[in-house]
């Protein structure tokens, strides 16, 4: 980004509205508080750095990847399996055997690669089938009992193989990597076809990674949710600050009373952990993009024949930035997990976690690193405010009617739908009218 | 050893469910698979339109119920059909005139279209959530039963009762009706013709005088008739909910894609086979084998391959091993 005036304005009035949010009195617009206000920070800076992978993706690579919202769930594991305490005997219960089920089904799914790699057409119509059929049943048949057992032990209160009870911040890049794995496999097998052939695998990758984390009760308990997950090392909980003397003596200093002194700081610290994180990533991908490797990736985007017949490996390199965005949105995943403090995997939701993403990206001009930052903030912003904004608007447009008329009341039970009308209308307006978006790539 | 129970049991817990959802995917898939044939893109939007097309059917079913009118046995929400096509017709024209007809002209990727559908699906499921909520409605006034389980296994004497629902039966019956007009609409009329040769050949249809306009006039409003039926008798089937329709957004697009993306007769093919494989694979097989196998050899957990909630992975598992093996699907389909 060059620091035009242009530029400027634009980042400025995203922080002037973040301000507002916090420092007017309460009216239709603005809530007024500066609690709500931090917490569309926090949750604007996970956003951008969502938008930065799928701006990797897209913006240097073309590809269209509709999953997202399963590589966000799946980094959103880490933290569980790093962060919360170990659950005792539940690995002796069933960790062998999970551990010997997974091996099976590796050794099964290479088997029927190195058939179908070796063996003659007629051998492999035979045996690719039965060797995946049978492995499947022997998986089955090692991993049933094994997670039972680990669902046994001590079910009201975890009932899964537990974490390790390390530092939270360790799974931030773990996250990062089990996105990684998971977009490799897709990669491997959707990448090289059609450009909409990937975007309909991913929208099934997708569905997956969320309906096992729903399901899989050994994992990370399921749909009973993991609460309480420890906060990263600078940040103390609410209560620890209110029940410190010296915390209480500041606050007052500073004329606020300890519980609200005490939230703030804790979404400040939080925010300048997530801005810390951000800017390191908008530095390397800045690097990225300005280096020969990103000359490149762009040569690929704008002509893969063309690049392909000056010797790239069109496919490889796809492979390789589809990697490389999943992660960052894997490693976005682990933050909102360790931001929010629980996990739950019911709130995925694809056209939160999918597609408003992409309405950000597109938004904040793809192609551009700071467009996708200032994209991810600003359509966060939008998509929290056009819920009370629709409700005001609608109170508006009603207030002609009699109280408890049947129109009335079922335009105010509706006016959060009107969210997803707005994203829908953002998205097809910029795309026609400003399809470089906000921050344009050149 | 009890073949007859056995057979029934398939009957009534796999091959006749799976035949319903089966005709429902292959309406679904045909019209994904026209408008890609036609305006080439792949519509994210289609699971939304059909959930928009179902709402405005059971809006028309409730005008219908409140005037009295009813065709019992069967369910109301057929006559309100014309209603809820006329509606997402209306709707899906001027998406195509306010949104696709712009990057149409400008000949721009597909992929920018798909985008752009991503868009109208954002619009589309705002507006039916506005419109009619985010609860499950049961919209179905017919009869429930043609074939009912008690009374079969009286008339027979078997261990195992057969049921029938009778939205079960409209959904064959209508899938099968429907299927052939369309057929017949793309063999032997001029302009179904116009369409294919259209869909074949863009180039050469401009040259011998088709107005393209028309023809994807028509694509959009065939499209939207077979989204609304499929969605209407997916809900009558089984419920309304608009988070469900979207969901099959998945299915519907490997159904499209196994029979070969722009190929209606396999749309059909690859509805029935995610639809079957679906069912199969989740359905717990204990009861068959029960009748099948000596008494004390039946196994005491349930013989199920995935647990249900995994029918996803079922679409997808199949979705990758076509594109794996045979990029163009089971029926040769088009490739941009």
């Amino acid at each position: 980004m060059t620091l035009n005036p242009r530029n400027l304005v634009l980042f400025g009035g995203m922080a002037l509205l973040l301000v507002l949010e916090g420092a007017v009195t309460k009216n239709a617009i603005f809530s007024g508080s500066w609690d709500f206000s931090l917490r569309i920070l926090n949750m604007g800076l996970i956003s951008a750095v969502l938008a930065l992978g799928v701006n990797m993706q897209w913006g240097y690579a073309g590809l269209f990847n509709s999953g997202v919202v399963g590589f966000v769930a799946i980094g959103g594991l880490a933290p569980v399996l790093v962060a919360m305490p170990p659950n005792p005997g539940a690995f002796t219960a069933g960790g062998t055997g999970l551990i010997l089920a997974f091996a099976m089904a590796a050794a099964t799914v290479w088997a029927a690669i190195a058939v179908n790699r070796r063996a003659r057409l007629q051998v492999r119509v035979i045996a690719i089938p039965l060797i995946l059929i049978g492995g499947f049943f022997l998986y089955r048949a090692i991993f049933d009992p094994a997670s039972v057992a680990i669902e046994a032990v001590n079910p009201s209160g975890a009932g899964n193989l537990g974490g390790l009870g390390l530092p939270i911040v360790l799974a931030w890049p773990l996250g990062a990597v089990f996105a990684a794995g998971a977009a490799w496999v897709v990669g491997k097998t959707a990448l090289g076809l059609r450009s909409d052939y990937l975007a309909i695998a991913t929208l099934g990758i997708g569905e997956i990674i969320v309906s096992v984390l729903r399901n899989e009760d050994w994992l990370a308990r399921g749909v009973k949710n993991i609460n309480g997950l420890p906060r990263p090392w600078p940040v103390p909980r609410e209560i620890e600050l209110q029940t410190s003397a010296s915390f209480v003596e500041r606050a007052a200093a500073l004329g606020l009373d300890p519980v609200t002194a005490s939230t703030l700081t804790v979404k400040l610290l939080y925010s300048g952990l997530f801005l810390i994180v951000l800017l390191l990533l908008i530095w390397l991908t800045q690097m990225a993009l300005t280096s020969p490797w990103g000359r490149m990736m762009r040569a690929i985007r704008d002509n893969e024949t063309a690049a392909a017949a000056m010797g790239k490996n069109v496919t490889r390199r796809h492979l390789q930035i589809f990697v490389l965005g999943s992660a960052v949105c894997g490693l976005a995943g682990a933050m909102m997990i360790t931001l929010d403090g629980q996990m739950t995997p019911g709130s995925y939701n694809p056209l939160r976690y999918t597609f408003l993403i992409w309405v950000m990206v597109i938004v904040g001009g793809s192609g551009n690193n700071w467009g996708s930052v200032l994209g991810g903030m600003l359509i966060y912003f939008l998509w929290i405010k056009a819920e009370t904004w629709g409700l005001e608007l609608m109170r508006f447009v009603t207030s002609g009617l009699a109280d408890g008329s049947g129109l009335k009341v079922h335009l105010l039970a509706s006016a959060e739908q009107m969210r997803l009308l707005t994203m829908g209308l953002i998205l097809l307006l910029v795309l026609r009218f400003s399809p470089r978006g906000l921050i344009p790539e050149k | 050893m009890d073949f007859l129970n056995a057979i029934v049991a398939m009957l009534n817990f796999v091959i006749i469910p799976a035949s319903a959802y089966g005709a429902q995917l292959a309406l679904g898939a045909l019209g994904v698979t026209l408008i890609y044939g036609i305006l080439r893109f792949s519509n994210f939007a289609h699971g939304d339109t059909m959930a928009f097309g179902t709402a405005m059917t059971i809006l028309g079913t409730w005008g219908l119920q409140s005037l009295g009118v009813s065709i019992s046995p069967l369910p109301t929400a057929l006559l309100a059909l014309p209603f809820g096509i006329a509606a997402t017709a209306a709707l899906v024209l001027g998406t195509d005139r306010a949104v696709y007809r712009f990057y149409r002209k400008k000949k721009s990727d597909p992929i920018i279209l798909v985008m752009a559908s991503v868009g109208v699906m954002f619009i589309m499921n705002g507006v039916t959530r506005f419109v009619i909520g985010v609860g499950e409605i049961q919209f179905d006034d017919g009869v429930r039963f043609v074939i009912n389980a008690r009374e079969f296994r009286a008339a027979t004497g078997l261990a195992e009762g057969l049921a029938l629902r009778s939205t079960q039966v409209i959904t064959l019956v209508t899938a099968v009706l429907v299927v052939w007009a369309l057929f017949w609409f793309l063999g032997r009329t001029r302009t179904g013709k116009s369409m294919r040769a259209f869909s074949d050949n863009e180039d050469l249809a401009l040259l011998s005088g088709i107005n393209p306009e028309r023809v994807v006039a028509v694509t959009w409003i065939l499209a939207a008739a077979l989204a609304t039926i499929a969605g209407t008798l997916f809900g009558l089937d089984k419920s309304f909910k608009a988070f469900n329709y979207f969901q099959l957004l998945l299915p519907i697009f490997a159904a499209a894609i196994v029979g070969g993306l722009g190929n209606p007769l396999g749309a059909i093919a690859g509805g029935f086979v995610i639809a079957f494989s679906e069912v199969a694979v989740t359905y717990d097989f204990r009861k068959v084998l029960g009748y099948l196998i000596p008494g004390d050899w039946t196994p005491s957990g349930p013989i199920q391959l995935l647990s249900t909630e995994y029918k996803f992975a079922v679409s997808f598992a199949i979705l990758i091993i076509v594109l794996l093996f045979r990029p163009t699907g089971i029926f040769k389909g088009k490739s941009v």
